[in-house]
């Protein structure tokens, strides 16, 4: 696969996870516009693919809601908590047993730190989560890493509450390309 | 506030114009001693300017509205509004009856004129010392165009500012900011470029996708910025006005992002994070060749060029948390010169060498702060839920920041570096991440 099609693959994944998954995986928002630019020509490579029914074991719907897609970081920290490695397990297997997905990890900070270090925290912790997928048998080549620092928070208020929950990793999932 | 009236022999009008730049000879300043803050602003006037033809009328007052806003902006002069005026001035060139000043207090006096032929408009300025009874300093005249009337005006303010206190002004210059709409969840981020008042926005990107932390460089006359359009954090170079874009720093499987212009322009450092560590590099501009600076296994971020080009002042967490550090230019060893509680961010090098401005957070707070380039002296400026990423007026003596109140919208505030002069920079929405360009030619 050469890298223009790898990029396409992926940002075919961007754009699942911003039209399909507002909910779970709603950090890209926009109608799918954020994150690559209309005009560069990308927009060919975009394919739509259903999310499925969560009951169904092999759905990304599964994979989003009843795995999770995310897990969470302490206050500027990449390291993953028990609670973390446990879902992060379970998404091994599901991304073990489902190997046609391309996967993109997105690493997010809370709002309580500047824009650019969070910019690198989000990277931190990002390849914190594609390390350890990678550890349980997930092949690196599949995954890429996004940081998104503060900007795309889940929730957007100025208490413990969004920030808890805004300090995320959130391993995203492109319907149905191969490469 | 220490005030020294220097009073000159009075000197000879002396007009002539080329482009924006006035001709004259060199003005002895006047002093007033700005370094302390002032808690006392001097009274001034200005007066409509006098319109030397109809089409100038237009602009009478507002060129001395914006004069006026921009010298009362600094917190170092306070206006004696012209309905309190007794005088009028009818004339550029007739004597000044200074008496009817001194009435009202008036401690300086701006008179201007203005005349507009076809696009080409002429103004012209005086200051006197109201309270001696002389002028200070030469006429100058500025020539342009019309469309650039509010630049004129903000020659003349950094001529009378220059004149009063002997440093150099700040007004006209422009700053590159991030224009923010929509939800706070998702949010639509717009490079943009305004006056340093607010005025004349014009966009950059067309914010489908984000831009966040731009620079200008040191001539003004490119931007540099994070782009979030390949889908990941990559650094962006883009030409003013509205010229091209390009994409810089592209290595396979990292992010790029946090450049800054180095002072001659040719260079960026900037930061590249992969596999989960950030390190700075420096990219030649004209070769493209990149040099890494740093090699720690942690972030290294937010670099910033001393103004002799020797030093980078940097943000890093090697030592657990966020602390400011400073090496040279080329690489090497770095010193770490925050040792104060909280964390350290965001260090940026005051034009003038001195000062090194900073973000600090300590106890949930968030403070603007500057301290000496060896990390002495720090005095914080500001405290709020979130303030952060200070850049430096032109000459040194005013930061601006970005402050996003608790649960609300960020803006664009200005703060000068006694702590003083706290204000909102007026922008029509939510905005962030100014970053100050050259005083302009």
């Amino acid at each position: 696969m050469n890298l223009t099609t790898k990029s396409l693959l992926l940002l075919g994944a961007l754009a699942l996870a911003a039209c399909n998954n507002p909910r779970a995986g709603g950090t890209f928002g926009g109608g799918g516009a954020d994150g690559f630019g209309n005009d560069s020509g990308y927009g060919t490579g975009i394919s739509t693919g259903e999310l499925g029914d969560p009951n169904d074991p092999r759905s990304i719907a599964h994979f989003n809601q009843r795995i999770g897609d995310r897990v969470f970081f302490t206050v500027d920290s990449s390291s993953l908590t028990t609670e973390g490695r446990e879902t992060l397990n379970a998404q091994a297997r599901w991304l073990n047993s489902n190997p046609q997905y391309a996967i993109i990890v997105e690493g997010h900070a809370d709002e309580r730190g500047t824009r650019e270090y969070n910019v690198a925290l989000g990277e931190r912790r990002a390849n914190a989560v594609l390390q350890y997928l990678v550890s349980q048998g997930v092949s690196a080549g599949r995954m890429r890493t996004v940081s998104y620092g503060k900007e795309r928070p889940v929730e957007a208020c100025a208490a413990q509450r969004c920030w808890d929950i805004n300090r995320r990793s959130v391993t995203v999932i492109s319907g149905g390309l191969t490469g | 506030m220490k005030r020294i009236f220097q009073i000159l022999p009075a000197l000879a009008l002396a007009l002539a114009s080329v482009g924006m730049t006035p001709i004259t000879a060199q003005a002895q300043p006047l002093r007033l001693q700005i370094t302390e803050g002032v808690i006392d602003p001097m009274p001034i006037a200005v007066p409509a300017f006098v319109a030397e033809d109809s089409a100038g009328a237009r602009y009478t007052d507002a060129l001395a509205r914006v004069v006026v806003a921009n010298l009362t902006g600094t917190g170092l002069f306070r206006e004696v509004p012209p309905q309190a005026h007794i005088a009028r001035i009818t004339s550029f060139d007739a004597g000044i009856g200074f008496a009817d000043w001194r009435a009202v207090n008036v401690q300086a006096l701006i008179t201007g004129a203005v005349s507009v032929s076809g696009n080409r408009m002429n103004v012209k300025f005086r200051v006197y010392d109201v309270v001696s009874g002389q002028q200070l300093g030469q006429g100058l005249q500025f020539a342009g165009t019309e469309n650039d009337w509010r630049r004129m005006a903000h020659k003349v303010s950094d001529a009378v500012y220059n004149r009063i206190t002997g440093e150099d002004g700040y007004f006209d210059s422009r700053v590159v900011f991030i224009a923010e709409s929509g939800s706070r969840d998702n949010r639509s981020k717009r490079l943009a470029v305004m006056d340093q008042d607010g005025e004349n926005v014009q966009y950059l990107t067309d914010g489908r996708t984000l831009a966040i932390a731009p620079r200008m460089s040191p001539t003004g006359d490119r931007v540099v910025y994070t782009s979030y359009d390949s889908g990941s954090p990559r650094i962006a170079l883009l030409t003013l006005p509205g010229g091209q874009r390009q994409m810089l720093g592209d290595q396979q499987g990292a992010m790029t992002f946090s450049p800054r212009f180095a002072p001659d322009g040719q260079s960026l450092v900037y930061s590249l994070a992969r596999g989960g560590n950030t390190d700075l590099y420096r990219i030649d501009l004209r070769s493209g060749q990149q040099t890494q600076l740093t090699n720690s296994p942690s972030i290294a971020t937010a670099p910033s060029f001393s103004p002799d080009g020797r030093f980078i002042a940097f943000e890093s967490d090697r030592s657990g948390t966020s602390q400011i550090y400073v090496m040279p230019a080329s690489g090497g060893e770095a010193r770490r010169i925050s040792f104060g509680q909280g964390r350290y961010s965001t260090p940026v090098w005051s034009p003038r060498g001195d000062l090194i401005a900073f973000t600090k957070s300590n106890a949930g707070r968030f403070h603007i702060g500057v301290m000496r380039t060896d990390g002495s002296e720090e005095r914080l400026l500001t405290a709020s839920y979130l303030d952060e990423g200070p850049t430096w007026a032109p000459n040194g003596r005013v930061v601006m920041f970005t402050r996003e109140a608790q649960g609300g919208d960020p803006a664009i505030y200005s703060v000068d570096i006694t702590g003083r002069n706290l204000r909102r920079v007026p922008t029509q929405g939510p905005a962030s991440d100014p970053a100050w360009g050259p005083l302009r030619p």
